[in-house]
């Protein structure tokens, strides 16, 4: 695959539009804003927790803009909030899971970042690491049963989930079974604590495609573009009947793992600096600009706009009520709860 | 029974009712698909899903790899995109490493994403001992699930049962582990309507009447609880006999109802008894029924070691028999 050098090469654009470029950087500002909103809401002491996913944002924005909205299913993990935003959920949607107010699609039943919407194909997850990863399979093996060609399942997951048995579980049947499936890895080098060489000996996850018998492929997750692209090819390959993939993105997680971690007991600032310096969102902003796709004017209407979204999506989330005492008691199983039958 | 289209009847035993119900299942709606260990070209281990490959096709009959941890997860996510998924564990000792799949994820989609998403699941598993099974083909598994809410469990005993209970698993909308007692497979054989008829899962039947001692049984117990009761009735006393069928939900009425005529409750059950089903249902009655008692509550269970063995004296041990259920009747009967 072809590599994009955002700062000084020629800008391979994989047949994005203008306008396209634009809504991949308008995602990776809003994802940012809406980070940072939950963080200030937690230390504000207004909502218990909050996660973020500072360094995934080109990733994210990048892998949402491969996915056919309406056709495709998502089966996302807790850090996917661009992916999420990009397939359509909306800052309003994200407040309210992360204020857990009665009209989120889980009732705010669920740890905020847990999305789901049915309506957007987005597949319901615990926080059980690679508990998702059978259901998405299952589901590609649904599409593929059922003859719905042209659909596919984009199934994520971070570096350490890749040591999860149910991964390995679900590669091995996607392939078997040429699933209408891809996988991809963000691999931000952290699983809170635990670094990449105490994960795995083999530190090039997508290298273990071939032992699948898939094709797999590494690209740099703080292009967006590149990313893109990878993830286009991959889920065009699975659309079109050529079975699953691995793929498997870098990138950084700049934040703690959560509001409850604090990363400096367990890896130094200096590192996190360094780190920093490559920050993709300064960097797309820079490659848009220099390409002429925005201007200085455009990316400050584009900040003030999404944070005069995220403003109201939070006022919003926070002025309504929280789901009932009573609402603990349904959806157990269909129709009333009863542990005992009368 | 809910719902009989026919008169008519075949004799079968439990392991011909579960093939037929699956066959019909399979026959009638195309959503519904069949995968675990050595399902297709073997038709399972014990024969049940047997030439089911030729007939629907590998896309429908899927010899899974050995990993139940994702024929639970898979079948789950089939079950969230619309299908109608029949998963089997092929000895429930191998549940084990699905139980999150069950526990964690199947158990709770409706209920985390607000009834947003179901899961219409079965999973199906042979367990129970008393077939030299050992420590690892011999287990009984229900107690660990049936705490779980989200999750139904059923354990039928008879092959009519079988049949009408299964159905409604498969109808179910919700997760449902349905477990087959593998000593009765070729053992118990009975009459089972033709056509298609279903069970409320939840409803027990007395499969005895009686009148000075109440015993609450399912699975492999319950033959032997009524061998038991018919050997006291030769003695002049009367038991009555009830057959739950499902573990959960449970069917209290049955159980309170009989406990108040007869004033007296034995719970019998193949796997341990601390913890166990036995103990939930002592405590309803006791909660509910205390002063309606004229004895104390008793569970005959087994022993709370991790497993049966398999020398015969080890696994006699371990399971109970008409003899012991019969004695320990006559001494309630006569408290």
């Amino acid at each position: 695959m072809a590599t994009t050098d955002l700062r000084t090469g020629g800008l391979e654009r994989h047949g994005l539009s203008d306008q396209q470029l634009r809504d991949i950087f308008r995602n990776m500002l809003l994802q940012r804003q809406l980070d940072n909103r939950g963080f200030q809401l937690n230390r504000q002491g207004k909502v218990p927790f909050a996660l973020g996913s500072e360094g995934h944002e080109a990733l994210q924005a990048g892998a949402a803009m491969a996915f056919n909205r309406g056709s495709d299913i998502l089966a996302p993990y807790y850090r996917d909030l661009g992916l999420c935003l990009g397939i359509g959920l909306s800052p309003y949607e994200i407040m309210l899971s992360i204020f857990a107010r009665a009209e989120d699609h889980n009732g705010g039943r669920q740890f905020p970042n847990h999305y789901s919407s049915k309506q957007a194909g987005l597949m319901s997850f615990s926080s059980i690491l690679a508990a998702h990863l059978p259901h998405a399979v299952g589901a590609a093996y649904a599409l593929k049963y059922r003859g719905d060609d042209g659909r596919a399942v984009l199934a994520t997951c971070g570096d350490g989930t890749t040591s999860e048995g149910e991964w390995h579980e679900s590669m091995n049947f996607a392939a078997v079974h040429k699933l209408p499936f891809v996988m991809l890895v963000e691999n931000n080098e952290w699983a809170i604590s635990t670094p990449l060489e105490k994960q795995m000996a083999q530190p090039e996850i997508w290298k273990r495609a071939e032992g699948y018998g898939m094709p797999g492929c590494r690209f740099n997750g703080f292009d967006p573009i590149e990313t893109y692209a990878a993830v286009k090819n991959a889920m065009d390959r699975a659309r079109s009947g050529g079975g699953p993939s691995l793929i498997e993105g870098t990138c950084y997680r700049y934040l703690a793992h959560s509001t409850d971690d604090n990363d400096m007991t367990y890896r130094t600032r200096e590192e996190v600096s360094e780190r920093r310096k490559h920050d993709p969102v300064p960097a797309f902003e820079a490659v848009l600009l220099e390409r002429g796709i925005v201007t200085p004017q455009d990316v400050a209407a584009m900040r003030k706009d999404v944070l005069r979204e995220t403003n109201e999506a939070t006022d919003a989330a926070e002025a309504l009520p929280y789901p009932k005492a009573e609402d603990l008691y349904t959806h157990v199983y269909e129709g009333a709860w009863q542990p005992w039958q009368s | 029974m809910a719902v009989v289209s026919s008169t008519s009847s075949t004799v079968m035993n439990n392991v011909e009712a579960v093939r037929a119900t699956l066959y019909e299942a399979m026959r009638n709606d195309d959503r519904t698909i069949i995968l675990g260990e050595d399902v297709g070209a073997r038709g399972n281990v014990f024969l049940i899903t047997k030439d089911f490959i030729g007939e629907f096709g590998e896309a429908r009959v899927i010899d899974t790899p050995i990993a139940e941890a994702s024929i639970v997860g898979i079948a789950v996510g089939m079950a969230m995109e619309g299908l109608r998924p029949i998963a089997e564990i092929q000895f429930a000792d191998f549940i084990y490493p699905s139980f999150n799949q069950i526990v964690g994820e199947a158990a709770k989609i409706r209920y985390r994403s607000n009834g947003e998403y179901t899961c219409p699941l079965v999973i199906r598993t042979p367990y129970g001992g008393g077939v030299r099974g050992a420590l690892s083909h011999s287990v009984s598994i229900e107690a660990l699930f049936y705490h779980v809410p989200g999750l139904k469990i059923v354990a039928p005993s008879f092959p009519d049962d079988v049949k009408g209970l299964l159905n409604s698993a498969i109808d179910d909308p919700d997760p449902v582990l349905f477990l087959e007692h593998k000593k009765t497979y070729r053992l118990i054989k009975g009459e089972v309507p033709d056509g298609h008829y279903t069970i409320p899962l939840g409803k027990a039947r007395v499969r005895k009447a009686g009148a000075q001692l109440t015993v609450v049984s399912y699975g492999l117990y319950v033959h032997w609880a009524i061998e038991a009761a018919e050997r006291l009735e030769k003695e002049g006393l009367s038991v009555e006999v009830i057959d739950l069928r499902s573990i959960r939900p449970m069917d209290k009425t049955a159980i309170l109802d009989s406990v108040r005529k007869t004033r007296k409750l034995l719970i019998v059950h193949e796997d341990n008894k601390f913890g166990g089903v036995g103990a939930e249902i002592g405590a309803m009655v006791a909660e509910e029924a205390l002063f309606d008692l004229d004895a104390p509550i008793r569970r005959l269970a087994a022993p709370d070691v991790p497993a049966m063995g398999y020398a015969l004296p080890l696994e006699e041990e371990y399971m109970s028999s008409p003899a012991k259920m019969a004695e320990t009747m006559r001494e309630m009967v006569k408290f």
